[in-house]
């Protein structure tokens, strides 16, 4: 099923949480709503789902504006973050819910087939007996898939699936859901904060940021042609530097060498590059003069930390250990910096794009689940 | 010293984080005994002076067993309304804001905290055929002071905080999430209701029912005001076991209060297994 999302706009209490988003899903489509908390992601998500209702626009399943239905009527397979699995109720009879309540109930035994299946499906055949509580964290959440699975929905929308529970878990699970889509095919919208997750999942990812859609695209031009500073800054991190464009030519603040600009424009520019698309050069090269002032060995990579001899801005890099002009470098080198790739954006009155961080890394325990 | 070994270990196995089980345990059991177990052997003991026969036809005389019927027919019936209104009442204090919701929370205590007298007293004049209510009810023929009907009401009275207060915070704490869960899986908001927030909040519904039970069945002072008293039709046991002390006749009274106490233990046993099974519905531990 295909969506349409024209024009949405929604207020709570003068916060605006969607401020006319607009948006497009094909169907079998699997869409990561990615950003920060507060940016409107898990409204967008319950709009569509038809928990939260627009103050205004359209939301078109198939063409057909549901924007004011209610969610009973919508079809919509929906995963809650915790699970809100019924404790009181089996395994089976979890997943038999949504069958269980139609109007035109299936007899008792094409329930108990469609419940097999399921169960089959998502790996956890043998534990229909079970109560919620037996499982652990990631075996709730595949119940909960399970269960909305079972109504046949004609879009699953998953709220932050993966948000509490172990990293291992997580990934394990990210991998297990992206085969179970190719497999079944539903059109599938999930709500994430982690760039990570988002960009190993999805078909596409939709970044938002404060109420608002910033950037729609595959991975890999959300992540390498990022179309605003919201978006550079929120998928890995970002040196920002300050610079110029004129005729084509780029210049950083304090330096006399030039690089090849794409830009049109002429004026004073922010130019974000990305640690890893920073590199050693040599004294004679174009480049930045810089002082090592921070080397941290992480695995295969080399983190250096330096300051800027013109301005005395801090910059960042990632390198690889196999280069030899990053190894054995000391606190107190000189170096000499040079991007690879960079983007360039009119200069910010006030510089850095503030990212807040959308769940606390270090989350209360009852909070994330360990799966056992 | 060989055999001093095994004792040793197992007292190292038993230490756990939080200290004192034995002092915590032995100070456990003697405060029970002192508070509870010990008087109500002392009632056991008095009525035994009567014998078996003589138990028995106390109890079983038609003015006790009246009584006796009263007091646990009213108690349960109050409790039953209890159970389904203030469940109700708790959920509007959970779910919705509206002005002066602070001002009736509070009020909700107030059977806690108002001498039983004043509360029965308060409902008579209320409710006998000349006070504010009754005086609308008597022309339809319903009379509420001085009848078996004015023991329930007077049951429900003091037993309303029991089931709202352990209801209230269980809905509190139910996660809004299942009812969207069961929306979207098609549920209409009647079997959400009956099916999955009913279910969540039963055993909670349960420990308010016993203790307003518990609570209503020995029940003294609100309940004599509007009784009535009248002896085979609104005279409830506690006020009987009064009467017989007043009469001097402390085995006969001791008697009708073992016999309170056997009835109370067993509808406490039975309640006590309705939510043990209700838990393990729950898949919990019990």
């Amino acid at each position: 099923m295909n969506i349409q999302i024209r024009g949405i706009h929604k207020v709570f209490a003068n916060f605006p949480a969607l401020d006319g988003v607009n948006l497009d899903i094909e169907s079998g489509e699997l869409i990561a709503l990615l950003g920060p908390s507060g940016s409107g992601k898990t409204t967008l998500l319950r709009t569509i789902a038809g928990l939260e209702f627009p103050d205004e626009g359209a939301i078109l399943f198939g063409g057909e504006d549901i924007a004011n239905r209610p969610v009973r009527e919508r079809g919509v397979g929906f995963v809650f973050q915790h699970y809100a699995l019924f404790k009181h109720m089996t395994v089976a009879e979890n997943i038999a819910f949504g069958l269980d309540v139609r109007k035109d109930r299936p007899s008792k035994e094409a329930i108990r087939k469609r419940v097999n299946e399921l169960l089959e499906l998502v790996q956890l055949s043998g534990l229909d007996k079970r109560y919620p509580t037996q499982l652990s964290g990631g075996q709730r959440q595949r119940v909960a898939l399970a269960r909305a699975l079972a109504i046949e929905p004609k879009v699953l929308l998953l709220d932050e699936p993966f948000g509490a529970l172990d990293a291992k878990v997580r990934k394990d699970l990210r991998r297990w859901l992206r085969e179970l889509h190719d497999k079944t095919g539903y059109t599938t919208i999930f709500v994430t904060h982690d760039q990570e997750e988002a960009l190993e999942l999805a078909d596409r990812v939709v970044v938002m940021n404060r109420g608002r859609i910033e950037q729609v695209g595959n991975n890999q031009q959300v992540y390498e042609q990022p179309a605003t500073p919201f978006v550079f800054d929120f998928l890995g991190s970002v040196n920002i530097l300050p610079g110029e464009v004129k005729n084509r030519e780029l210049r950083f603040d304090g330096s006399d060498d030039v690089w090849d600009s794409e830009s049109q424009e002429t004026g004073l520019v922010d130019i974000y590059v990305r640690p890893h698309d920073l590199q050693i050069v040599d004294s004679q090269a174009p480049g930045l003069d810089a002082t090592v002032t921070l080397v941290q060995r992480a695995g295969a990579l080399i983190r250096i930390s330096a300051t800027l001899a013109t301005s005395g801005e801090r910059i960042e890099l990632e390198l690889s250990h196999l280069d030899t002009l990053a190894r054995s470098r000391q606190p107190g080198d000189a170096i000499r910096v040079a991007p690879i790739t960079f983007g360039l954006f009119p200069r910010a009155p006030h510089r850095r794009p503030t990212t807040l961080p959308d769940v606390v890394p270090n989350a209360p325990a009852e909070n994330r689940e360990r799966a056992r | 010293m060989t055999a001093a070994t095994p004792s040793f270990q197992r007292a190292r196995r038993a230490r756990s984080v939080i200290p004192g089980f034995g002092l915590t345990m032995g100070f456990t059991l003697f405060y029970l005994s002192l508070i509870v177990l010990i008087p109500l052997a002392g009632v056991f003991f008095k009525s035994s002076q009567l014998g078996w026969d003589g138990f028995w036809h106390v109890v079983t005389h038609p003015r006790v067993l009246a009584a006796l019927k009263l007091s646990f027919g009213a108690a349960l019936i109050g409790a039953l309304i209890n159970a389904v209104f203030g469940t109700l009442v708790a959920w509007v204090f959970v779910r919705y804001r509206f002005f002066g919701k602070r001002f009736f929370d509070a009020v909700i205590d107030l059977p806690f905290a108002l001498p039983t007298a004043v509360a029965g007293i308060a409902l008579t004049a209320l409710y006998s055929g000349n006070g504010w209510v009754g005086q609308f009810l008597e022309p339809l023929g319903i009379k509420v002071a001085y009848t078996p009907l004015g023991v329930i009401l007077a049951c429900t009275f003091i037993g309303l905080p029991f089931v709202v207060r352990t209801v209230q915070p269980v809905l509190e704490e139910a996660e809004k999430e299942l009812e969207e869960a069961a929306a979207s899986l098609g549920a209409n908001r009647l079997q959400t209701i009956v099916r999955v927030i009913l279910p969540t909040i039963l055993p909670a519904i349960l420990t308010g029912f016993t203790l307003a039970f518990a609570r209503a069945a020995g029940e003294y002072g609100s309940i004599i005001f509007i009784a009535g008293n009248m002896p085979m039709v609104s005279e409830i046991a506690p006020l009987l076991i009064i009467i017989k002390l007043e009469e001097f006749d402390y085995a006969g009274a001791s008697a009708v209060a073992v016999a309170m106490l056997g009835l109370s233990l067993f509808l406490l046993l039975l309640i006590n297994g309705l939510q043990v099974w209700s838990r393990r519905r729950h898949g919990q531990k019990t």
